[in-house]
């Protein structure tokens, strides 16, 4: 069985900051991606980063993603692609599916950096085709080069919703509107006001009702909603469209994290079931770690960073980091990371990530 | 359906073009690229139709998990088409229901 | 409610006169001067890392509002492609007459050419009139985001905030 002192699962940002930050320490590193191509969604985001120049602001997400797996390999870290972690057992024990193959792996210590899966709102007709994910039309569109249809809906305001809408403008298509059942957009007004300048409506309190066609999407009907969700009749209005985009949320993909008996904590504001961690990014499981969205739907810059803490706390239990050195080196990550949380769109998840800190320091009592 | 030139990306990387057929109908496609692109830019979007209620379905999250965009690639049922590389020749069919059990004519 | 950034994607009157950003009629009238339309507490600070004048202030707290020294701000055009949210333009009423330039960031093709006549869209999108593309600059450290300058009438200075082609 092949032994490595970090097992990374997934090829994200987190995961890669991770492998790298450990390996930077002289850990052996190997990270598996179930993917053809590493990098999550990072190299699907063509919009220019936010925060500040060590979270590397200005910078789009596919060069950032690019210079990550650079920096992986001149490491040394064995980045392994179409290998599917199928299980995480008891003692750092894995099983690894690469096409017709299971092998086991063992790593002293594992990274969880599986990120998130998109939600869905089921309506009538939500099944034709031309119902797709919002990152289903950022892949089309920035991965493969094709855009998902002519004219489309978008379902879902917050920042995914703003950034795929101004990125389905830069494919060549049409944006019909961008709705959402909310009284106010909740993602970045700057990724908005990119859109609505460009002529697209925002229809706040607006739900689906149905999506029209025979055998694709041909058209779209919504209604505005009260104070309940509930639909207000007389408010229907339809829209000639031929394709419909549902942004509406992300959650944690904890099922190894839950597979390894991490405990979970429900917290509305990082996206849903998530597992507990302290600010080394150690799960109830000693020596499980995880980072990026599948510890809390926040950003790719929080991703990366959350990435480090796990790889510089891997290192130094590892043994490769003086206490003190890694005390210096946490307290800058962690620095940053708190920038980042700041403001009103960030407090929510400050207070959240607080909860699962404490959460696993009642587990350890 | 395509995008030849990207404001941010440019020209984005692609294999040579390869033909394919499609339900009997000869297409052309990218060699390499997911043959769900393949369709999709050649303006086909209903990948199957399903066992109990002969309902549309095609490509929805695009990056192999939700399996809505299966077909019968080269005889074989259940492929997940966004997520498997176009090669020349291949025979791809819209895969009706469960598909047809692999060996069986 | 159906006034304001949050509700219909973009800022209203009453917003603009309170954001910390926009600078004085005066200042406007005098030169080229950057216009800050970013209202909302993220953290983000390129702009004021990009300033080679110093005039725009963001802070050790990155998601504070930037804030524009109009005074010191020289009009030179570096932070217009250096917003990630593209929220900044230069707008200069020094011009004779009528006249008035703006300079938007743009990352849409085709690209327009110099002396195109396109049409300057309002922040909700809504047509104002013909314009004619005065500038296109693409240069590498802009890093894929176009600057493209229109001629306007001066009353368009604060309105006009995109285009599209006519072709």
């Amino acid at each position: 069985m092949q032994r490595y002192e970090l097992v990374c699962v997934g090829a994200g940002p987190a995961g890669l900051a991770g492998a790298i930050e450990a390996a930077r320490y002289g850990a052996q590193v190997v990270v598996y991606d179930e993917n053809e191509r590493p990098g999550g969604q990072l190299f699907k985001q063509i919009h220019k980063f936010f925060g500040s120049r060590e979270h590397r602001a200005g910078e789009r997400g596919f060069d950032i993603g690019q210079s990550l797996l650079e920096q992986a390999r001149e490491l040394g870290v064995e980045v392994v692609l179409n290998a599917t972690v199928l299980g995480i057992y008891e003692g750092g024990e894995l099983q690894i599916r690469q096409e017709d193959t299971i092998f086991p792996v063992h790593g002293q210590k594992v990274l969880i950096a599986t990120g998130a899966s998109e939600n869905m709102i089921p309506f009538p007709g939500w099944t034709l085709p031309g119902v797709i994910g919002a990152g289903a039309a950022q892949t089309m569109a920035n991965l493969h080069g094709v855009r998902p249809g002519k004219r489309l809906l978008m379902v879902g305001a917050g920042n995914v919703g703003l950034v795929v809408s101004y990125q389905m403008l830069q494919a060549g298509c049409q944006v019909a509107a961008v709705i959402d059942a909310a009284p106010a957009i909740g993602g970045y007004g700057v990724h908005a006001a990119k859109v609505a300048r460009q002529g697209v409506p925002f229809y706040m309190s607006q739900t689906v009702l149905q999506a029209h066609g025979a055998d694709h999407v041909e058209g779209v009907t919504m209604a505005r909603v009260d104070d309940k969700w509930q639909p207000v009749p007389g408010s229907e209005q339809s829209l000639e469209v031929d394709t419909i985009c549902l942004a509406v949320g992300l959650n944690p993909m904890t099922q190894l994290c839950r597979m390894a008996h991490c405990q979970t904590v429900f917290v509305p504001a990082l996206g849903g079931h998530v597992p507990a961690h302290d600010q080394n990014q150690e799960t109830t499981v000693p020596g499980y770690y995880v980072a990026g969205d599948v510890s809390g739907i926040e950003e790719a810059s929080s991703a990366i960073i959350q990435g480090r803490v796990a790889g510089l706390a891997v290192a130094h239990s590892l043994g490769y980091l003086s206490d003190e050195d890694f005390a210096a080196q946490q307290q800058e990550q962690l620095q940053s990371m708190r920038g980042l949380r700041h403001g009103p769109f960030g407090q929510a998840r400050a207070d959240g990530k607080e909860l699962l800190a404490r959460s696993v320091q009642e587990a350890r009592q | 359906m395509r995008i030849d030139d990207h404001p941010i990306l440019g020209e984005i990387p692609k294999g040579p073009e390869v033909s394919f057929t499609f339900d009997g109908r000869s297409l052309t496609g990218r060699e390499g690229e997911p043959i769900a692109m393949a369709l999709r830019a050649a303006g086909v979007l209903v990948h199957r139709f399903t066992a109990k209620r002969q309902d549309a379905r095609g490509v929805f999250c695009a990056i192999g998990r939700c399996t809505d965009c299966i077909m019968v690639v080269d005889g074989r049922p259940n492929v997940r088409t966004c997520v498997t590389p176009l090669k020349a020749g291949m025979v791809v069919e819209t895969q009706m229901g469960l598909g047809p059990e692999p060996g069986r004519a | 409610m159906s006034e304001g950034l949050a509700v219909q994607g973009y800022i209203s009157e009453q917003e603009l006169r309170d954001a910390p950003g926009i600078p004085s009629a005066l200042r406007r009238s005098r030169g080229p001067v950057a216009v800050i339309e970013c209202i909302q507490p993220i953290p983000c600070n390129p702009c004021e890392a990009s300033c080679r004048a110093e005039a725009i202030s963001v802070g050790s707290d990155i998601t504070a509002l930037p804030r524009l020294d109009e005074d010191k701000c020289i009009g030179c055009y570096t932070c217009v492609p250096i917003c990630p949210g593209q929220a900044i333009f230069v707008v200069d009423e020094s011009l004779p007459g009528d006249q008035a330039t703006i300079a938007m960031p743009y990352e849409f093709l085709p690209l327009p050419e110099e002396g195109e006549k396109v049409i300057a869209l309002d922040r909700g999108g809504a047509e104002l009139g013909e314009a004619e593309v005065a500038r296109v600059q693409k240069s590498k450290r802009m890093n894929q985001t176009a600057m493209v300058t229109l001629n306007i009438p001066k009353g368009w200075t604060m309105r006009a905030r995109a285009f599209r082609l006519t072709r």
